[in-house]
């Protein structure tokens, strides 16, 4: 093993940035899926609302895309 | 014909993934490589004017625009055919889009939308072809557009409301002393718009196109065993299809929220 300890600090902070990507995730699953629910108890109002769902994603998805984006830059950038 | 089709193309695989074996195991595909820049005819230079691989595909990508709304419709049938009805499709579709979430006056920005769904839904789908360049993983793209949307927005919404544009950060219903409090945090949620807008679009095709390189070092790496990550890709690809229209539309939609923004300042 060789390298030296700047180089393990970015791999590392590459790696945890990369949770943000899950957490992202877990975000976006709670947007659809209470989309989901609320759209089955009532699936005549579901259709107008498709497009506040994928603002919603979006919303939720972007954060998560700056932390793969902040892990992509300390592999690639720093 | 389909089954016979996969066990052909399974047997294809695993043979030449055993003859082709590499010698010493490891990524041979770097998955960042696919969006180097490079000139199209030679040399390393690159100024405003170098032809590159990125100019391109963005042509390309315009010409295909052109084909499917000028070309592609240019029978005027009143039964259309499929590449007429795609086209009308997209108009109805972009159409509607605007109209419902960016409010009914906002339907003269209609070609400023229209424009840049197609580009960008055209170069997303252009850069899906194999050993195609993805103009829109570059944040230089994607800034530009992004940008460019978030002067017109705010141009327009002065131009329109005049100093009652303000009160998009001045938010009535509030409490007042929450007032000053929520003013930052809109001003701020205003400013990272075109940093947030742009970076979704180019962030999401790169990690996509990196995820489909990984797995291709994967085949490339494991030997015979490659057709497990050949499966892995096309699922992966199917995938891409569909967040690559996905983004657009996001993109798109964004842009339609952001001039109901403008044109309407309440909340």
């Amino acid at each position: 093993m060789e390298g030296d300890i700047a180089q393990m600090g970015q791999f590392i902070g590459a790696g945890l940035a990369a949770i943000g990507s899950g957490a992202a995730a877990i975000g976006v699953g709670h947007v659809a899926g209470n989309f989901l629910s609320g759209a089955l108890r009532n699936p005549s109002a579901a259709g107008d609302q498709t497009a506040t769902l994928f603002i919603g994603i979006a919303f939720a998805e972007a954060l998560g895309i700056f932390s793969f984006l902040v892990a992509l830059l300390l592999m690639f950038a720093v | 014909m389909g089954k016979l089709f996969f066990w052909v193309v399974l047997a294809l695989v695993i043979v030449s993934g055993a003859l082709f074996a590499p010698e010493h195991p490891g990524l041979a595909i770097h998955p960042m490589d696919q969006f180097v820049v490079k000139p199209l005819f030679g040399g390393d230079a690159i100024h405003w004017y170098t032809p590159t691989n990125v100019t391109l595909w963005m042509a390309l990508a315009v010409l295909s625009v052109f084909g499917l709304l000028v070309i592609g419709t240019r029978g005027r049938a009143i039964v259309p055919s499929r590449i007429q009805s795609v086209a009308e499709m997209a108009y109805g579709f972009i159409y509607k889009m605007v109209e419902d979430v960016a409010g009914k006056d906002a339907v003269k920005f209609f070609p400023y939308v229209m424009t840049l769904f197609m580009f960008i839904v055209l170069a997303n789908f252009l850069g899906l072809l194999p050993m195609s360049f993805a103009t829109t993983s570059h944040i230089a793209v994607t800034a530009v557009m992004a940008v460019l949307v978030f002067l017109t927005v705010t141009v327009v919404g002065f131009v329109k409301n005049g100093s009652k544009f303000l009160e998009l950060f001045w938010v009535k219903s509030a409490p007042l002393p929450l007032r000053p409090i929520l003013a930052i945090i809109e001003l701020i949620s205003y400013f990272v718009r075109p940093v947030s807008h742009s970076i979704r679009l180019g962030g999401n095709i790169m990690a996509g196109h990196a995820v489909l390189k990984v797995f291709a070092g994967f085949a490339a790496a494991l030997g015979m065993f490659s057709f497990l990550p050949v499966f892995a890709i096309t699922a992966v690809y199917a995938l891409e299809v569909l967040v690559a229209f996905i983004q657009a539309y996001v993109f798109t939609i964004l842009t339609c929220v952001y001039l109901h923004d403008a044109l309407h300042p309440g909340h």
